[in-house]
């Protein structure tokens, strides 16, 4: 049944693409009903789930010359996933009700999007996984080229590259397995049962994971990342950063991992104090976490902070990755879970919330304007998403990073305290984003700042937001908050609910092995 | 063998050489007539032609002729002719709308002739044959590209595509005769049989090189290129579509299968770690390059069509990896390759072609706001540029899939062709940038405010429809395919 979140999409786009042009509240109305149909489809999957199962869904043969099969199946670690998207797809549109340019189109392509990442997390068959992962690129690049802002060309045709080059890395590491396994199958239980010789999997194995990890924000290959995120519309940052970096994490997990895990194994030898691939990307994992935290700390533009945050966020789910351990391979799911409802909550107040109100992102020019008071839902909202993001108890991010950290603590011990020193940069530099952008001071007004403020200033003020002009902040926006702050709360206060999924999940034979080779 | 039997070894083609006659005569018959009412006429003259012989193919019983070898009919040379003949057709029908001549009666005749040419040279199997009917096709397409009489470029187009073309036919003539001096013998397995008894001599060396050189003209391989972006820029764009695919299609066929019959056991090989001398280590160079200089090269053009024939170099660098792989999966790979790229190519052409109608000219800047003018058309275009950038599920993708699945196959367990296949997909990630480049102009820029709307009659959308679905079916559904190339190439014994 949950493939029916893929076909919904796929024909709510093609739906879409046959309305008539002018209708842009048909074309809302569908989005937002294709969107509502994913998540039900969604949520009745996710309660019929029984734990530590793994749900075929269809499985026939596609191309069958090639052992080529039509396999959609989930565990748990791909049903939290495909929860998140039917979660983030339902606020993306929300969040995108203001788009009055070219509206069909903006939907149509979100949609293309939103159906070739549920089918990336539902696909079993290395090939059929391919053709999802690169059928999500292009919508990608026109929704950031035709809807974005800031240098919106160069950062959509960045990211477009940089996923493509990513894909093709994929491909040439899974053609490379399909044909060593003897061609006839490229199933991933299968694939994974098969002995690849350890030299093989020991170039494979990086070949697969950086392709994937380019999506995941890997330093040093994650500047796509802050740039598109900028140049991006709102919805496509909130997908942008909520789900779609997290394809590029579960590829690590599911494909690069799964099929080769011996190319974790120790080299033999060391290069500065490196003695395995897992060793290198566990130290790339953390400089990322670092690096996002501290970029973020200087940013001029409010939405590059929570950009380089994505970056640094995106760290603690391949450190998770790479502790191999039980805690920490759970915990990295879970912050896949946990940023991408809190990415995309912080997205969607700097975005729709107050860019399309201030049309201005520029943290110096928000400080004059009293945001707290002109647009008090927002700052709410960003206070409470802010929380979130820096892992106060209660929300997602706090048991999802300290189960990471739990993890690291046992497999890398220095590494877990430098993570942590990279915790404590994040709440600098969210308190610093939020102080900045809400909590300005109105004595500003003053100063020659006030050159920023936009031009529909009223006149006659008597309060900051109808001096400034602001609309009132909209139903669909309050609603799209409402269901991302329950979901980062309802994980934070009873994080079993999607435990109880994930963990039982690293029992199944594809994970193997994390018992023999995987723990130290 | 009496003439009658030779005819009936041939009679598709004479099909075809009769509708070419009917249109023909058709077309002088109505002379007072609108060029457009007699390029509908034409049209249908040479579209009966087809069917009828695709008909004949599909029925008739498959009995292997051969009056002295000359030319086979086994399954699968009928499934390149059906598939020749079906790419006639489409540039047929994505030509009926053109204005550039009045002489309608002429081109439809030639294009079939050009077809004739072409499903003999498929059917082929002894060098003299080849060689008449490679020069068949040639002469027609000299034509076809010179066709646009008030162009100029159309004439300087033609006339480096026939003196690059005569250039090559001397180089293949001259390879072929060294062959034959060589084994004594004209039908390729007679002269494979000679040849695997030689060892690599430099005489056989000299030939090898001068039959790649001659089918590198053919297809647009680096560094025998140089006449494709001219030509592709200066013919009409359905003459310049049938350049690009029926006669890449059967080029590319001829070749792969002369290079695995004829020189069997001098393949050598391009592995990166055992190189051995042999034709196979000729083609990977001219691969490479063709990859390298075709996908880099497209980048800068300013006009559609140099794009599309750079890109179409870079393409036949990715066929000619299945052409070097030289076993049975690779030439399924390479025709499922040939026929997705032709059909993919003459859609983009189709689409060129609209756009040329409309605003007069087909640089990348005349394709700005196209989306909102002609939605369909963009849409169309969307899935050709997409498919030749091998994004799935088109067919472009499972092309470049199969053809890079196979290579490496065959260098299992060491993965010799492995350099060539990351050269491939990464240059495949470079081509992205600049089909993007054009589907930056039809969907994000906006349209120039003097422009004039763009009037696309039902008939093209029809055509584009059909074509983009093709495409798109093909590439979800590669088996419909598959399944026929793979009983044709068992009955054929490869």
């Amino acid at each position: 049944m949950l493939a029916w979140t893929i076909y919904i999409s796929f024909l709510g786009a093609l739906v879409l693409m046959l309305l008539p042009h002018a209708n842009a509240r048909a074309s809302r109305a569908a989005a937002m009903l294709t969107a509502l149909a994913g998540l039900a489809v969604v949520l009745a999957g996710f309660v019929q789930f029984k734990a530590g199962r793994m749900v075929t869904i269809s499985r026939v043969p596609w191309i069958p010359s090639l052992g080529i099969e039509y396999h959609l199946a989930a565990d748990g670690i791909s049903l939290t996933l495909v929860l998140l998207t039917g979660l983030a797809a339902v606020a993306g549109v929300l969040f995108s009700w203001n788009v009055e340019h070219r509206t069909k189109e903006f939907f149509a392509f979100y949609l293309v999007l939103i159906g070739g990442v549920y089918g990336v997390f539902l696909s079993f068959d290395l090939f059929l996984l391919l053709v999802f992962y690169e059928i999500a690129i292009i919508p990608k690049y026109f929704l950031i080229a035709i809807w974005g802002s800031t240098r919106r060309e160069y950062g959509a045709m960045k990211l477009a590259l940089y996923s493509f080059v990513g894909g093709a890395m994929v491909l040439v590491g899974l053609i490379c397995a399909y044909v060593v396994a003897g061609a006839t199958t490229l199933d991933v239980a299968e694939l994974a049962k098969y002995p690849f010789p350890l030299s093989f999997q020991m170039w494979a194995f990086p070949l697969v994971f950086i392709g994937f990890a380019i999506l995941a924000g890997l330093w040093p290959l994650h500047t796509w990342a802050p740039t598109g995120h900028v140049a991006a519309p709102t919805a496509a940052s909130m997908l942008l950063a909520g789900v779609v970096m997290k394809l590029g994490a579960y590829g690590c997990l599911r494909v690069a991992m799964t099929l080769f895990p011996r190319g974790l194994e120790p080299w033999g030898f060391h290069v500065l104090g490196l003695g395995s691939w897992r060793d290198l990307f566990a130290v790339l994992a953390v400089i990322g976490i670092l690096y996002g935290a501290m970029v973020a700390l200087v940013q001029a533009d409010f939405k590059f902070v929570i950009g380089y945050s994505s970056v640094s966020h995106m760290g603690f789910v391949l450190l998770g990755l790479m502790t191999l351990n039980r805690i920490g391979l759970s915990g990295g799911v879970l912050q896949m879970f946990s940023h991408g409802i809190i990415a995309g909550l912080l997205f969607a107040v700097v975005g729709r919330m107050v860019y399309d109100r201030t049309h201005t992102r520029d943290l110096a020019a928000l400080e004059t304007m009293e945001l707290n008071r002109a647009i008090p839902f927002a700052a709410v909202t960003f206070v409470v998403a802010s929380a979130a993001a820096i892992g106060l108890p209660g929300f997602s991010g706090f048991i999802a990073e300290l189960q990471v950290l739990i993890g690291a603590w046992q497999a890398f011990p220095t590494l877990a305290v430098v993570a942590g020193i990279g915790i404590l940069v994040g709440v600098a530099y969210t308190w610093r984003a939020m102080q900045k952008a809400f909590f300005g001071d109105a004595a500003g007004d003053a100063s020659p700042r006030q050159t920023h403020s936009p031009p529909r200033s009223a006149t006659k003020p008597d309060s900051p937001s109808q001096r400034h002009g602001f609309d009132a902040v909209s139903l669909p926006e309050r609603v799209g908050a409402a269901i991302l702050i329950l979901a980062s709360l309802a994980i934070g206060l009873y994080p079993q609910l999607l435990l109880k999924v994930i963990v039982p999940s690293f029992d199944s034979p594809l994970f193997e092995w994390l018992k023999t080779g995987g723990t130290r | 063998m009496s003439y009658l039997e030779l005819l009936r070894c041939v009679v598709p083609e004479l099909i075809l050489v009769a509708a070419a006659l009917a249109a023909l005569l058709a077309d002088s018959t109505m002379r007072g007539l609108e060029a457009r009412i007699r390029f509908a006429i034409g049209g249908m003259i040479a579209g009966a032609g087809c069917v009828a012989a695709a008909v004949w193919l599909l029925l008739a019983p498959a009995h292997a002729l051969a009056p002295g070898g000359m030319l086979v009919a086994d399954p699968l040379v009928r499934f390149m002719q059906i598939a020749v003949l079906a790419l006639t057709l489409l540039t047929v029908l994505i030509s009926i709308e053109s204005d550039f001549t009045a002489h309608v009666g002429e081109y439809v005749a030639l294009i079939l002739v050009g077809a004739v040419g072409m499903m003999l040279l498929v059917a082929s199997e002894d060098i003299l044959m080849m060689f008449i009917s490679l020069e068949l096709t040639s002469l027609s397409l000299y034509i076809l590209t010179a066709f646009h009489k008030r162009s100029r470029r159309s004439a300087e187009a033609a006339l480096k595509y026939f003196l690059f073309g005569g250039m090559s036919a001397a180089f293949t003539l001259f390879g072929l005769s060294l062959v034959y001096g060589l084994t004594g013998a004209t039908h390729l397995q007679e002269i494979a049989a000679a040849i695997y008894r030689q060892s690599l001599s430099p005489l056989l060396a000299v030939a090898m090189v001068m039959v790649v050189i001659g089918f590198g003209f053919k297809v647009a391989a680096v560094p025998f290129h140089l006449w494709a972006p001219d030509a592709y820029q200066g013919a009409p764009a359905p003459s310049a579509a049938f350049i690009a695919s029926g006669s890449k299609v059967a080029s590319f066929f001829i070749f792969a299968k002369f290079m695995m019959i004829a020189f069997a056991g001098a393949e050598g090989s391009g592995s990166w770690h055992n190189y051995d001398p042999g034709w196979a280590p000729v083609i990977a160079v001219v691969a490479a390059l063709s990859m390298l200089w075709g996908n880099l090269a497209a980048i800068v053009q300013s006009s559609v069509r140099r794009l599309l024939a750079y890109s179409a170099i870079a393409h036949a660098g990715y066929m000619l990896l299945a052409v070097m792989t030289h076993n049975a999966t690779s030439l399924a790979a390479l025709i499922y390759y040939a026929l997705t790229y032709g059909l993919t190519i003459l859609g983009a052409f189709a689409v060129v072609a609209v756009v040329e109608r409309g605003t007069g000219d087909e640089k990348l800047s005349c394709f700005a706001g196209l989306s909102r003018q002609a939605p369909l058309v963009s849409f169309c275009m969307l899935i050709f540029l997409l498919s030749l950038a091998g994004v799935p599920p088109l067919a472009g993708f499972f092309g470049k899939f199969y053809v890079f699945a196979a290579a490496l196959k065959e260098g299992v367990p060491d993965l010799g062709l492995l350099w060539l296949v990351i050269l491939a997909l990464g240059m495949s990630a470079v081509s992205l940038y600049y089909y993007l480049q054009v589907l930056k102009q039809i969907y994000v820029a906006e349209a120039p405010a003097d422009a004039a709307a763009l009037k696309v009659s039902p008939f093209s959308q029809l055509v584009l429809c059909l074509l983009g679905m093709l495409v798109v079916l093909f590439g979800c559904a590669p088996q419909l395919l598959l399944s026929a190339l793979s009983t044709a190439l068992k009955t054929a014994g490869l």
